[in-house]
């Protein structure tokens, strides 16, 4: 069986630009009011219990996402890691993801449904 | 493949060439810059067939932006090809206001324009044409080269912005203090970047009057910062009345009252200075004035600084002692530095404390950057070619000699706007407007701007979409060029950046081109050029008209610079006042009249300006103005940045417009509860000038009496005819500002430190602002 890629998000770094979104929305030709590939969830600023305020920003993945088939064939990044500004986005095979995920507090991989 | 830094990028997809073939498509590499506007230059790569862009993509391997791109670029082509763009010159057959055009050549529009110059140059003189520009696009040097060299008026200014408080009290003040201006060193005057051996983290950011992770000012990758946390462990001092994503993670949030950032600074220095923290060696080497300043600053103790801003006097202290044990520290300084009536002092104090830390162009500190190549990309493009007696007669200089000596002079905005309106010290008979739209954006007083520029009696407007200013005023519209449509470059501040044509659209033309094919027709001796390109390379190749030494300038053409898409010139190093690369005679030490950073200021000190630091409440304000507070009881801050629009611009491209459809105004929970509302629910924001209505968002960052409103809406979705005029006045918070209150040097203005009331719109009271203004000569 071929090796499941996925993605890692090191969502501390996650500053909320939308790139991602945009990025998939283009890619994949959908318009205003269609459904994306990948939905940014914002949280904050939110006053934790230490008196500081915290920003939680979390892009979620829709079954629509197909990890960028057509780019990953033919050599290039996803479209939502290539373009992330925070660069807090990787794609890989999921075991070394679930390595990194290990090693990085505040992360999470995406694994896809395919 | 785990990475999508520089090193990992497959060099099979992503190639060093400048153009090649990728199955359908032709990719061009290069870089973009406006239209739509942006203060970077990011690498791109066009995807084009047919001569038509169909995809973009971030070009990894540029050392600038690897890669990355914002929402707005990664939307762009939907922005280039909207089909309400202009797409041929328009002559304007209703009234003003009408929005009735007709068709026109662009033989006929420029026979129109020479017409109209001709006969205003011959009766009223050439000063009575005003050129103007907003900020971000890439008419930097092209508007005011054609105002020079082509209408030979002295008077280029900034759209309409009062106290032209964007970016040039902070270089006005930077030339003064040490004959250059500063940006925060992320490495990108290095092309290998972070891994260059020179480069230094910063230990310490202290980020005031900015959110660049969205705004990206002056020529900054906002997210560079995050680059520096993530890889350098940099850590953070934010001061910011909202608790923005960097605020969060700041070591030290100094939560200011809107613009009362000087006295939070001084006191900073104060403690520096009281505390013995400072760079002892740098002081005495390369500063003057210290003993005057260490003076001066005894007059702030955190305690005072503390009763003004807010901020805890303790926190400011440590905030201190952080910044100054920082090795190095640097700055990032933005647009609200410049939008109180003390900008310049603020900036100034912000400049002194770089110096008497020793962070003044060391490794990852506040490098001084010029332009590569000494390129002319400022303001003054074209000035040599006017007399004195003309220089004279730009339109501010009498108060402050700052606008024609600065950095980047232009004529003062609120002068401008006094000499439309009362036709002294003479009148102005035509504007030419290239790529603002001051009503939507720009324009302190909003209505009174919009009048003023009505009462002109030829106007011409170039942009990309029909605007509320061009409906409003214009007499001719020539619709220019995309980013895609033109061949020009970027330089602001390194490395040289290629921008290259690779498509048409209609009829728009390039701004290179309007000018060029403008000045041949009016001044064809100052306007040599056959084609852009010819006028591009004699760009690229005019360096060292400000500048006797660094940076060399270059005999590089146009073609070559597409060719090699990214320059960096080899010229650049750190701690240049050492080597004698700043001061014209050669010799080490700073551009000013002391060769040192000038703590107490020589210049201003001459031209009776105070030669320090200081602070100024805002004019209207709890503290100045504590009857009218009682009527308008918030402190009312304005153009925060968002993610999706560069200012006015982009509200009518939809994936863009689905991510921020309203604007929208910040409140805190307690103070949205007082009024009865909740979020989504439309308010009103209102002072003693005007009104607007906008949606409110809840901020529990906050302080209750705080509240944040967006800039730059118009609705081009509405109809465009007057009254209604896009719904220009609708939700603009410029109904609200004011002209003409500015700092003694005419810099600096209080946008973002006004004071309104706020109440819920309802049935009863609901009303079009528009309509007000343009029908019922209000606000």
């Amino acid at each position: 069986m071929a090796e499941k890629y996925g993605l890692f998000i090191d969502y501390q770094w996650c500053t909320g630009c939308h790139s991602c979104e945009m990025a998939c929305k283009v890619e994949h030709g959908w318009k205003a009011g269609e459904a994306n590939g990948v939905i940014l969830f914002e949280d904050g600023p939110r006053m934790m219990a230490n008196g500081k305020y915290e920003y939680n920003n979390l892009p979620v993945f829709t079954s629509q996402c197909d990890l960028c088939a057509d780019r990953t064939a033919m050599g290039k990044l996803p479209t939502c890691v290539h373009h992330c500004q925070a660069a807090c986005m990787k794609y890989g095979p999921v075991s070394e993801l679930a390595k990194l995920a290990e090693a990085t507090p505040r992360s999470w991989v995406y694994v896809p449904e395919q | 493949m785990l990475t999508n830094e520089l090193e990992g990028v497959n060099k099979d997809v992503y190639k060093t060439d400048w153009q090649w073939q990728e199955g359908e498509y032709t990719v061009t590499r290069t870089n973009m810059w406006t239209a739509p506007g942006c203060h970077n230059g990011c690498s791109v790569l066009y995807y084009t067939k047919d001569g038509k862009v169909e995809k973009i993509e971030g070009d990894p391997l540029s050392p600038y932006n690897q890669g990355r791109l914002c929402m707005r670029c990664l939307d762009v082509v939907e922005t280039f090809y909207h089909p309400d763009r202009l797409k041929y010159p328009l002559k304007r057959v209703g009234e003003r206001g009408e929005n009735k055009w007709e068709r026109i050549t662009w033989d006929e529009a420029y026979d129109d324009i020479v017409k109209h110059v001709r006969e205003i140059q011959e009766e009223f003189g050439p000063e009575a044409i005003v050129s103007m520009q907003g900020t971000g696009r890439n008419i930097c040097w092209q508007t005011p080269y054609l105002s020079y060299a082509g209408f030979g008026s002295p008077n280029f200014v900034l759209g309409f912005l009062s106290g032209d408080a964007c970016y040039l009290p902070r270089t006005t003040i930077g030339h003064c203090f040490m004959g250059d201006f500063f940006v925060a060193d992320m490495s990108q005057h290095l092309e290998k970047r972070y891994a260059d051996p020179e480069y230094v983290y910063p230990e310490y950011i202290l980020n005031v009057g900015n959110n660049a992770l969205v705004s990206n000012g002056d020529g900054f990758f906002g997210h560079w910062i995050v680059d520096v946390m993530k890889q350098g462990g940099t850590k953070l001092i934010v001061l910011d009345p909202s608790c923005t994503w960097l605020a969060s993670k700041a070591e030290y949030w100094l939560q200011v009252r809107p613009g009362t950032d000087a006295a939070v600074v001084i006191a900073m220095l104060n403690t520096i200075i009281e505390e013995d923290l400072y760079d002892h060696d740098f002081v005495e080497n390369w500063c003057y004035g210290f003993e005057e300043l260490a003076e001066r600053c005894k007059e702030y103790p955190a305690e005072l600084a503390a009763e003004i801003s807010g901020v805890d006097a303790e926190l400011i202290r440590q905030a201190a002692r952080a910044f100054a044990g920082a090795n190095p520290g640097t700055i990032q300084w933005g647009l609200k530095v410049d939008q109180t009536v003390c900008g310049i002092p603020l900036a100034q104090a912000l400049l002194s404390m770089g110096a008497i830390c020793g962070d003044i162009d060391v490794p990852g500190g506040m490098m001084i950057p010029r332009c590569a190549y000494d390129i002319p990309d400022s303001y003054g493009c074209g000035m040599w070619n006017l007399s004195d007696e003309m220089l004279g007669k730009m339109l501010g200089v009498e108060t402050s000699p700052l606008h024609a000596l600065g950095f980047d002079p232009t004529a003062n905005g609120d002068t401008v706007l006094n000499a439309i309106e009362t036709g002294e010290p003479y009148p102005i008979k035509m504007l030419f407007i290239q790529s603002t739209n001051p009503i939507a954006n720009m324009a302190a007083d909003a209505p009174r701007v919009y009048r003023a520029m009505r009462s002109v009696s030829y106007n011409v407007v170039v942009d990309v979409f029909m605007t509320p200013t061009a409906i409003a005023c214009a007499d001719i519209v020539l619709p220019c060029g995309m980013s895609s449509e033109r061949n020009s470059a970027r330089v602001w501040w390194w490395p040289l950046r290629s921008i290259v044509k690779v498509a048409d659209y209609y009829e728009a033309k390039s701004d290179e081109q309007i000018i060029l094919e403008l000045g041949k027709r009016l001044e064809p001796r100052l306007f040599p050029w056959n084609t852009d390109v010819e006028l591009m390379t004699w760009w690229i190749q005019s360096g060292n008209r400000f500048h006797a030494g660094w940076p060399h300038k270059t005999d590089e053409t146009f073609p070559e610079l597409v060719e090699k898409v990214i320059d960096w010139p080899d010229d650049w190093a750190y701690r240049k006042y050492e080597l004698g690369w700043l001061r014209d005679d050669g010799q080490p030490g700073f551009n000013t009249n002391t060769g040192k950073c000038e703590l107490f200021n020589t210049l201003f000190d001459a031209w009776g300006f105070d030669p320090m630091p200081y602070y100024e409440e805002p004019p209207e304000s709890p503290v100045s103005t504590p009857e009218l507070f009682e009527e308008y009881p918030y402190v009312l801050t304005t153009g925060a940045r968002t993610w999706e629009y560069f200012h006015s611009e982009e509200r009518q491209v939809p994936r863009l417009r689905e991510s921020h459809p309203d604007p929208l105004t910040d409140l805190h929970p307690d103070t949205a509860a007082k009024i009865g509302v909740c979020a989504g629910d439309w308010i009103w924001v209102e002072n003693m000038r005007g009104k607007c209505k906008q949606r409110v968002r809840i901020n529990p960052s906050l302080k209750p009496d705080t509240v944040r409103s967006e800039h730059g809406w118009w609705f081009p979705e509405t109809e465009g005819a007057e009254p209604n005029l896009f719904g220009v006045f609708d939700s603009n918070i410029n109904n609200l500002t004011v002209q003409g209150v500015t700092g003694p040097t005419l810099y600096g203005a209080p946008y973002a430190n006004q004071i309104c009331k706020i109440y819920p719109v309802t049935k009863e009271n609901d009303c079009s602002p528009s309509e007000i203004v343009t029908r019922k000569g209000g606000f």
